[in-house]
């Protein structure tokens, strides 16, 4: 394995394995504090319940998702010492606001997850909006420096080094806004789904009503997301239309420029051959997605050099999957909003929970595939058309030592949560759906 | 003062509340290893009692002074990136052990034996950690990490593997071990737990000195111009006063029991180490080849970033002062959310977890 490869696959295998964390550190949050919410209107003990249940699984993945964030932010230099001497002055402050995001988001999750008896209980619920808050701008804060990296903007170059920089302009690159929007909507659709299956599982139970209420508020959060996300990945495909022709030619295997290009599903592009082979096509669906014309030109690959292609069976395999997923939870999202509608209870039949438990890792599989179209279908640019990969790799050697140390360690981290959280599915409360705390009892539990 | 200064005064900043607070947090790790004894248990329950609610936030502080160092000084950030790649690699290792065996032990807590298992991950990491991070530190004042032309020439191993900044590295592990007893006192009114943190920071404040007197010697050849700085400077010997001062008055206090006034002496004798160390290095971010001013970004960055750290500052010092009050001092035990997993009851124990008024 080259020095290079494994540079790449040591960051690959770490922002994987982080995204996962992160998308729960964005979502859950959320979910718990609409259950708290929840429960100081009702008082139902079962609202209380569902949301110091989320806390406790969330506390474990939030610290894992926060080492391993802080894992990135070293790779970064250790891994690509070069881009970050090159373009830290020009991104450096998203991860300087995601830094304060990280504090708002550390210090008042200590409040929420400690403070159940500290602070009175709007404070508590306030504590926890500001984690939720918080969460989705570290989120956003990071992805926008990722969009920088696929439509570099605010510095002119002279002499090979970077000139009046402009990090206000850096931030507001061309693809911050579709790629932060598609990653925040994401977060929520695949969290959301990986609660809803769980809880569809514990529905074994059908007179349970901690998972009625728990599917019900994950659902009602997943599902909304999973409406909006393929309208938000129209916005995507759009701006890469139009500031990566290269990358947007690889995503859908169009080797030919050409006008009026159809959509292809399935497919296996042939690079040697120069064609997608046994895909499905939709006459001139491409040019209207792409820019809402059915007769637009779509650059194929053969209008870049050869070594500017990204590896286009991958990207166009990872898109194919997002987009799949993506359309599988929407459709899973209709159906309950359908069920609903018809009898104001969301549908608990049979198949419907078992999609749902089939569709509990939909989510978490998109984004994986997401990054993997975002990040491959860039390659071989780590600054698009500014500056090569192999360009930004550190000249330190075998690097496939620390590569394959990492992957151990995420591996044992992985086991452990898993396990710790199957432990706790395993421990299901069952509580009467007219159980209440009265007010006044919360009150006598709080000491200031 | 030009803004590169300011910025770089700000990272200093971040590095001392890192030290002051995250370092505790090692320490108090240190401490769980060593707990023996009757006492073990309610001493590693203090400890961990003491850390639980804190340690993310307090760790955040570490993030803030990378993300500094990239944003502000990007050159610099990538020669020590490139030249300390081992000992980062395994500084990160130790963050990663030691964050989630507490978090693991914090919510595994069925039995002993698994109990036991993530408490040995954690102390051992948190012993490793900052015994890493003085190695770190104690290269980049070394003068040892050289670079031309924007590639480093001092290759992977010489700059760190060396007695100065090994030396370095125990002085940080005992500096931390020493915070962690000394904030350990505040922490409950058990006396027999304050007795027992009183005499471990009494005896780690020793090694504290003994370790600092050789970091001193091993200077002189180690890190010569830290050493002149250290020695020579007009700045100097007020300086080695006053932080002797502190030292004092902390072993008086720590004596009379007065722990109070023990933990403020020990902060400052901490924080003083640091601008020491940093006043001595001055104006260089890597020494000999990378200075604060040859490495700043331009003042856009510059000027963004502060206006980031101002605002940020008037967010956070408040919430961090809340999440202090509400957990610091001489608090009931944080009752965690049913630790211990009730399996499929029908009256939660959410009344189970109230804890004792006092
Ligand atoms: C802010 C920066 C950033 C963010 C948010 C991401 N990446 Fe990335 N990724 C990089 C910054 C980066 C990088 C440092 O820039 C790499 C290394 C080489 C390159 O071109 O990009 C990279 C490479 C890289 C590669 C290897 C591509 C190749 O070399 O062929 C993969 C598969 C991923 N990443 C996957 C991901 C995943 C799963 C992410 C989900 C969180 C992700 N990336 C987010
Ligand atoms: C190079 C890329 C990245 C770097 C350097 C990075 C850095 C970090 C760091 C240092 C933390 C720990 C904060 C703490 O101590 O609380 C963290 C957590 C977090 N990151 Fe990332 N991150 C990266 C990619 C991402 C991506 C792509 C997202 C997605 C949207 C994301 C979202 C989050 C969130 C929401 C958290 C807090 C929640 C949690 O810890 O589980 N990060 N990240
Ligand atoms: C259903 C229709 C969908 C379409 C048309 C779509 C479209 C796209 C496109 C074009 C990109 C590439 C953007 C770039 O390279 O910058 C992208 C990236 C991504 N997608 Fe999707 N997507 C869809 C569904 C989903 C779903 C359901 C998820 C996850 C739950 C998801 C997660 C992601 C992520 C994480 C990225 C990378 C981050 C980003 O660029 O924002 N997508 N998507």
């Amino acid at each position: 394995m080259s020095d290079l490869l494994a540079a790449r696959s040591q960051m690959a295998m770490s922002l994987a394995f982080h995204i996962v964390f992160a998308a729960i550190g964005i979502a859950m949050p959320l979910l718990m504090v609409v259950s708290e919410f929840f429960y100081l209107r009702t008082r139902e003990e079962i609202y209380l319940t569902l949301a110091k249940r989320w806390a406790k699984g969330t506390a474990i993945l939030f610290a894992v998702g926060a080492v391993s964030g802080t894992v990135l932010s070293f790779e970064l230099g250790l891994l690509w010492p070069r881009f970050m001497g090159w373009a830290g002055a020009i991104i450096g402050m998203p991860f300087s606001l995601e830094g304060f995001a990280f504090f708002t988001e550390a210090i008042f999750l200590g409040i929420y997850l400690y403070g159940w008896q500290r602070v009175p209980p709007r404070a508590h619920l306030l504590a926890g909006v500001l984690v939720a808050v918080s969460g989705a701008l570290s989120g956003i804060f990071v992805v926008i420096a990722n969009a920088w990296m696929n439509s570099p903007t605010g510095f002119e170059i002279v002499g090979g080094q970077p000139v009046n920089i402009d990090p206000v302009a850096a931030m507001l690159n061309p693809m911050a806004l579709s790629q932060t929007l598609h990653m925040t909507i994401a977060a929520y659709a695949a969290t959301g789904f990986a609660v809803s299956g769980i809880h569809a599982y514990l529905l074994r139970d059908r007179t349970n009503p901690f998972h009625r209420r728990a599917l019900a508020i994950a659902l009602t959060v997943g599902g909304i997301a999973a409406l909006l996300q393929p309208l938000s990945g129209d916005l995507s495909a759009r701006a890469v239309a139009l500031n990566q022709p290269a990358k947007l030619a690889a995503l859908e295997g169009q080797f030919k420029t050409e006008a009026g290009a159809p959509l292809r599903i399935g497919g296996i592009p042939d690079e040697e051959r120069g064609e997608t082979r046994y895909a499905i096509e939709i006459p001139r669906g491409l040019s209207f997605l792409a820019f809402h014309d059915t007769r637009a030109t779509v650059k194929g690959l053969e209008a870049f050099p050869r070594d500017h292609w990204p590896n286009t069976r991958i990207v166009h395999f990872a898109f194919q999957a997002m987009v799949a997923l993506g359309m599988l939870m929407m459709g899973t999202a209709l159906w309950g909003a359908y069920g609903w509608w018809r009898r104001r209870a969301l549908p608990d039949g049979k198949w419907f929970l078992r999609t749902l438990m089939l569709l509990a890792p939909a989510g978490m599989i998109a984004i994986e595939a997401g990054w993997t179209v975002t990040e491959v279908g860039r390659q071989p640019w780590i600054i698009q058309g500014v500056m090569r990969t192999s360009e930004a790799v550190t000249p330190m050697p075998g690097l496939v030592v620390p590569f394959i140390t990492f992957t151990l360690l995420y591996i044992f981290l992985a086991v452990i949560v898993v396990w710790l959280l199957l432990r706790q599915v395993a421990a299901s409360p069952r509580i009467a759906e007219t159980e209440k705390i009265e007010p006044r009892e919360e009150e006598s539990r709080f000491v200031a | 003062m030009s803004l590169e200064l300011i910025v770089a005064g700000a990272m200093i900043v971040s590095l001392t509340f890192y030290a002051l607070l995250g370092g505790a947090d090692y320490g108090g790790g240190v401490w769980d290893l060593l707990a023996r004894g009757p006492k073990a248990k309610a001493e590693r329950a203090l400890i961990a009692d003491a850390i639980g609610p804190v340690w993310e936030a307090n760790h955040v502080w570490l993030i803030l002074v990378v993300v500094i160092l990239f944003t502000a000084f990007p050159p610099a950030f990538a020669v020590i990136a490139t030249a300390l790649h081992i000992p980062l690699t395994l500084l990160l290792i130790g963050i990663v052990l030691r964050g989630s065996a507490f978090t693991f032990r914090t919510y595994d807590a069925e039995r002993d034996s698994v109990q036991q298992r993530w408490s040995y991950i954690f102390s051992i990491a948190s012993i490793i950690t900052p015994v890493l991070l003085g190695i770190i530190l104690g290269s980049i004042a070394s003068g040892q990490i050289t670079v031309e032309n924007g590639v480093v020439t001092s290759g992977f191993l010489r700059p760190w593997l060396a007695p100065f900044p090994i030396a370095v590295g125990f002085f940080a592990l005992a500096l931390f071990a020493f915070l962690a007893a000394v904030y350990l006192t505040l922490e409950t009114r058990d006396f027999d737990l304050q007795e027992s943190f009183r005499r471990r920071a009494l005896i780690s404040g020793t090694a504290v000195g003994a370790l600092a007197l050789t970091v001193f010697l091993l200077s002189g050849t180690g890190a010569p111009k830290v050493r002149a700085g250290l020695s020579a400077s007009p700045w100097a010997l007020p300086l080695h006063i006053i932080t002797a001062l502190f030292a004092i008055t902390t072993f008086w206090s720590l004596w009379k029991r007065a722990y109070k006034l023990a933990r403020l002496c020990a902060a400052a004798q901490l924080t003083l180490i640091l601008w020491g160390w940093a006043l001595a290095q001055f104006p260089f971010i890597v020494e000999p080849d990378i200075t604060i001013s040859s490495a700043a970004a331009p003042p856009p960055t510059l000027r963004f970033l502060l206006a980031a750290l101002a605002i940020g500052a008037l967010l956070l010092f408040p919430s961090f002062y809340y999440l202090f009050r509400i957990f610091k001092g001489d608090t009931p035990p944080t009752a965690l959310p049913e630790t211990s997993d009730p399996t499929t009851s029908s009256t939660l124990n959410a009344n189970a977890d109230a804890h004792q008024p006092r």
